[in-house]
C-alpha cells in the first residue's frame, strides 16, 4: 500500500517560499513523475515526502495516516539518490543488508531478500564487491537493491539516472519501468529529463517555481498542455511557438504547432522558408527552417531520408487542427 | 607524458634538494654512531678511543632503562588515546551549523600555535602549582586536600598538558574528514533507519577511519620525541623519565658522550618498531 496525499504543503526557507500551498494524490501503484527545471522545487517536493525536509505548513498523508511529523525512517519509503549515496566501506550485501540490519530482521531473512534482489538487478556476482569496484550502472542497482529489500510502500528516486551516459540511462529506464510493474509498488520519481518523464509515467507532475503547472498521464500532457510552460516542456524537440499575426489569424495570442504536425514541400504551401541546421537522427531529420519574416527559425520533422541542404527553399504547412491555442495570459483556449 | 628529456631534467633540478636532505640527515646519523663506539667524556679526559659495543651494553643494562622505554609508550599511547576521543568529539561539535563557527574554529587551534616550553610552564604554575593553582583552589573550594600533581600523578599530569596541545591537531585533522562526508549518505543512512548512534558507528566512524591513521602516525612520530614538557615539568624526576629524556641526562648531566649517543641509535631502533606497529596495525586504512 502507499496512497500519499500532500495536503496544502508549503515549504520555506527562511523568508524564501520555495513551495507555496500544494495539493496533490499519488495513488497507490502509481508511477508519478515530478518534472520541471533546475530549481522549480521537485527535489525538495520529494524530500519532503520522503521526510528529509521538515514541512513549514500542510499535511502529508501516508495511507489515510498523518505522517508530517513522522521521522523518515518510520515512512515506510525508501529512497534512491542521484550520487546513489552507497556506503563506500561496505560490500554490496552489507550495503543491501543495512536497512534490514537497522531494523533488525533475522539474518537468514536477511539473506533470502539479499539473494533475491541480487537475482533480480544481476548483482549475484558483485556481492562481495565494494561500490568503489562497481561501474556507475551497478552501483545504481545497488542503490535500487537497498530500497527494494526494505520492501517499502513507496520508493522515491531523485534524478536517479543523470550520472549515466545515455545507453546507460536507456537501459535502467527500462529496468525500473520492469521494476514497477513487477513489483506493483508506488513510485515518485524525479527527474528534469522531459524524456525520462514522458516514457516511464503513470502520471506526470510539471513544476515550475514550486507550483504545480499541471497534473496527467504523458499523452494527455502531450495533446492538450495547459499554458505555454507545459506545451514547450513536454514534448521533443521543443513545440513551436509564435506570436503575433499568424496567432491572431487563429484568434489566440500564441500558437504553438509541435515540429512533428508540419508537413514541408519543395513546392508549394503556406509559408516559404530556407532551410537552415538539419539534425539528422537516422530514422528522422529535424529542420531549422527559416520562415520569410519571421526572426526564430521553426524546427519541422522530416523522415530521415528527405534530403535538403542548407540554404533550400521550402514551403511549410501546418496541421489547422493539431495547432495549441494560448491566451495572453498563457493559458490554453479550449 | 614525462620525456626522456624532462626526466633528467627534473633529476637535475631534484638534485641540490635531495643533497641538502642526504647531508642534513647523514652528518648527524653517522656522528650519533661514531660517538656510540668510543668513551668520550668531555669533563673526565675528552675521547679516549674505541669501546665499540661497551656503551650499547652498559646503557641497555642500566636500571633506567627499561622503565623508560615504558614511560615513554604510556606518555604517547595516553596522549594518542586522549587526543583521538575527544578530537572526534570535538570534531563531531564543531561540525554543527553555530553562531561564530569561524572564530570557534581559530580558537580551538590556538593551543598548537603556544610554545611546548610555554604551555608546559603555564601549566606547571597557573593549574597544578599545589598552593597557587587553579586546580588547588578548585579542590579547597569543596573542602578536598589539593593533589600535588606533578609528583603524584606525573605522567598523568604530562599527559594530560600535552594532550592540550595536541588536541587541536587531531580536531583539526578530524573535522575536515567529518566536513568530507557526502550528506547524500547520512541521508540514506537516515532513511534506512539508522539512528544518531548507527550513523555515528556504521557511516561517521568509517568514514574518518584514514584520518584518524594519520593522526596517530603524525603524532606518533612527533610524540616519541617529547622533551620540553617533561624538562620544565618534572625534570626527569617521579618516574617520568623517557627514553628521550634518559639520553639527554647521560649527555649532559653525566657528560658520557658515547653512552648518550648508544641511547640515541636504542631510540632510533624503538621508533621504527613504533612505526612498525603501527603500519601494520592502522597502515592498511592508507591503501584502499
Amino acid at each position: 500500500m502507499g496512497r500519499i496525499t500532500l495536503d496544502k504543503v508549503r515549504k520555506a526557507f527562511g523568508e524564501v517560499e520555495v513551495i507555496p500551498p500544494l495539493d496533490l494524490t499519488i495513488e497507490d501503484g502509481e508511477f508519478v513523475v515530478f518534472v520541471g527545471p533546475s530549481g522549480c522545487g521537485k527535489s525538495t517536493l520529494l524530500r519532503l515526502i520522503a521526510g528529509l525536509e521538515d514541512v513549514t505548513a500542510g499535511q502529508i498523508r501516508i495511507d489515510g495516516e498523518d505522517a508530517t511529523m513522522v521521522p523518515p525512517a518510520k515512512r515506510g519509503l525508501a529512497m534512491v539518490f542521484q550520487s546513489y549515496a552507497l556506503y563506500p566501506h561496505m560490500s554490496v550485501r552489507k550495503n543491501i543488508a543495512f536497512p534490514m540490519k537497522m531494523a533488525g530482521i533475522p539474518q537468514d531473512e536477511q539473506n533470502r531478500r539479499i539473494e533475491a534482489a541480487a537475482k533480480a538487478l544481476n548483482l549475484t556476482d558483485y556481492l562481495d564487491r565494494r561500490p568503489g569496484q562497481l561501474s556507475g550502472g551497478q552501483r545504481q542497482r545497488v542503490a535500487i537493491g537497498r530500497a527494494i529489500v526494505r520492501e517499502p510502500a513507496a520508493f522515491l528516486f531523485d534524478e536517479p539516472l543523470s550520472n549515466l551516459d545515455a545507453a546507460l540511462r536507456h537501459g535502467m529506464r527500462l529496468e525500473i519501468s520492469e521494476l514497477h510493474k513487477r513489483l506493483d509498488t508506488t513510485m515518485i520519481y524525479v527527474t528534469h529529463d522531459q524524456v525520462e518523464a514522458m516514457t516511464m509515467a503513470d502520471k506526470i507532475v510539471v513544476l515550475q517555481g514550486g507550483v504545480i503547472e499541471q497534473v496527467g498521464s504523458p499523452m494527455e500532457l502531450y495533446r492538450a498542455p495547459r499554458n505555454i510552460f507545459v506545451a514547450g516542456f513536454i514534448g521533443s524537440p521543443k513545440m513551436n511557438l509564435l506570436t503575433g499575426e499568424e496567432a491572431a489569424k487563429r484568434g489566440a495570442h500564441t500558437v504553438g504547432i509541435r515540429p512533428e504536425h508540419v508537413s514541408i514541400s519543395t513546392t508549394d504551401g503556406a509559408w516559404k522558408g530556407t532551410v537552415g541546421v538539419a539534425e539528422h537522427l537516422g530514422s528522422d531529420t529535424f529542420l531549422h527552417v527559416h520562415r520569410e519574416g519571421a526572426t526564430d527559425p521553426m524546427t519541422v520533422r522530416v523522415d530521415g531520408e528527405f534530403s535538403a541542404r542548407h540554404g533550400d527553399t521550402v514551403w511549410l504547412t501546418a496541421q489547422e487542427d493539431q495547432i495549441h491555442k494560448f491566451d495572453a495570459d498563457g493559458l490554453r483556449i479550449a | 607524458m614525462a620525456t626522456q628529456h624532462s626526466r633528467s631534467a627534473a633529476r637535475f633540478m631534484m638534485a641540490p634538494a635531495v643533497f641538502l636532505l642526504l647531508v642534513w640527515m647523514l652528518v648527524p646519523l653517522s656522528m650519533t654512531l661514531w660517538f656510540s663506539f668510543r668513551r668520550f667524556l668531555p669533563l673526565r679526559g675528552g675521547d679516549q678511543g674505541f669501546v665499540w659495543f661497551e656503551n650499547y651494553s652498559r646503557f641497555i643494562s642500566s636500571s633506567a632503562f627499561w622503565p623508560s622505554v615504558q614511560t615513554t609508550l604510556i606518555i604517547v599511547g595516553g596522549i594518542l588515546l586522549i587526543s583521538v576521543v575527544f578530537g572526534i568529539l570535538l570534531a563531531l561539535l564543531l561540525d554543527q551549523p553555530m553562531w561564530g563557527q569561524g572564530v570557534v574554529r581559530i580558537l580551538v587551534i590556538a593551543p598548537f600555535f603556544v610554545m611546548p616550553t610555554v604551555s608546559a610552564l603555564v601549566w606547571k604554575n597557573m593549574f597544578m602549582d599545589p598552593t597557587n593553582g587553579l586546580f588547588a583552589h578548585l579542590w579547597r573550594a569543596f573542602g578536598a586536600d589539593p593533589v600535588v600533581w606533578l609528583s603524584d600523578a606525573p605522567l598523568f599530569s604530562i599527559i594530560l598538558i600535552v594532550s592540550w596541545q595536541w588536541l587541536p591537531f587531531a580536531t583539526l585533522i578530524l573535522l575536515t574528514a567529518i566536513q568530507s562526508l557526502d550528506s547524500e549518505q547520512l541521508e540514506a543512512a537516515e532513511m534506512d533507519g539508522a539512528g544518531h548512534l548507527s550513523r555515528f558507528g556504521y557511516i561517521i566512524l568509517p568514514h574518518m577511519s584514514r584520518a584518524i591513521t594519520i593522526v596517530i602516525l603524525i603524532q606518533t612520530i612527533f610524540l616519541l620525541s617529547i622533551f620540553a614538557e617533561i624538562f620544565v615539568t618534572t625534570g626527569g624526576a617521579f618516574g617520568s623519565r623517557t627514553l628521550t629524556y634518559l639520553i639527554y641526562q647521560r649527555v649532559l648531566e653525566s657528560q658520557n658522550v658515547g653512552l648518550g649517543s648508544a641511547g640515541g641509535v636504542y631510540a632510533i631502533i624503538l621508533a621504527n618498531i613504533v612505526a612498525l606497529f603501527l603500519m601494520r596495525i592502522v597502515g592498511k586504512n592508507l591503501d584502499a
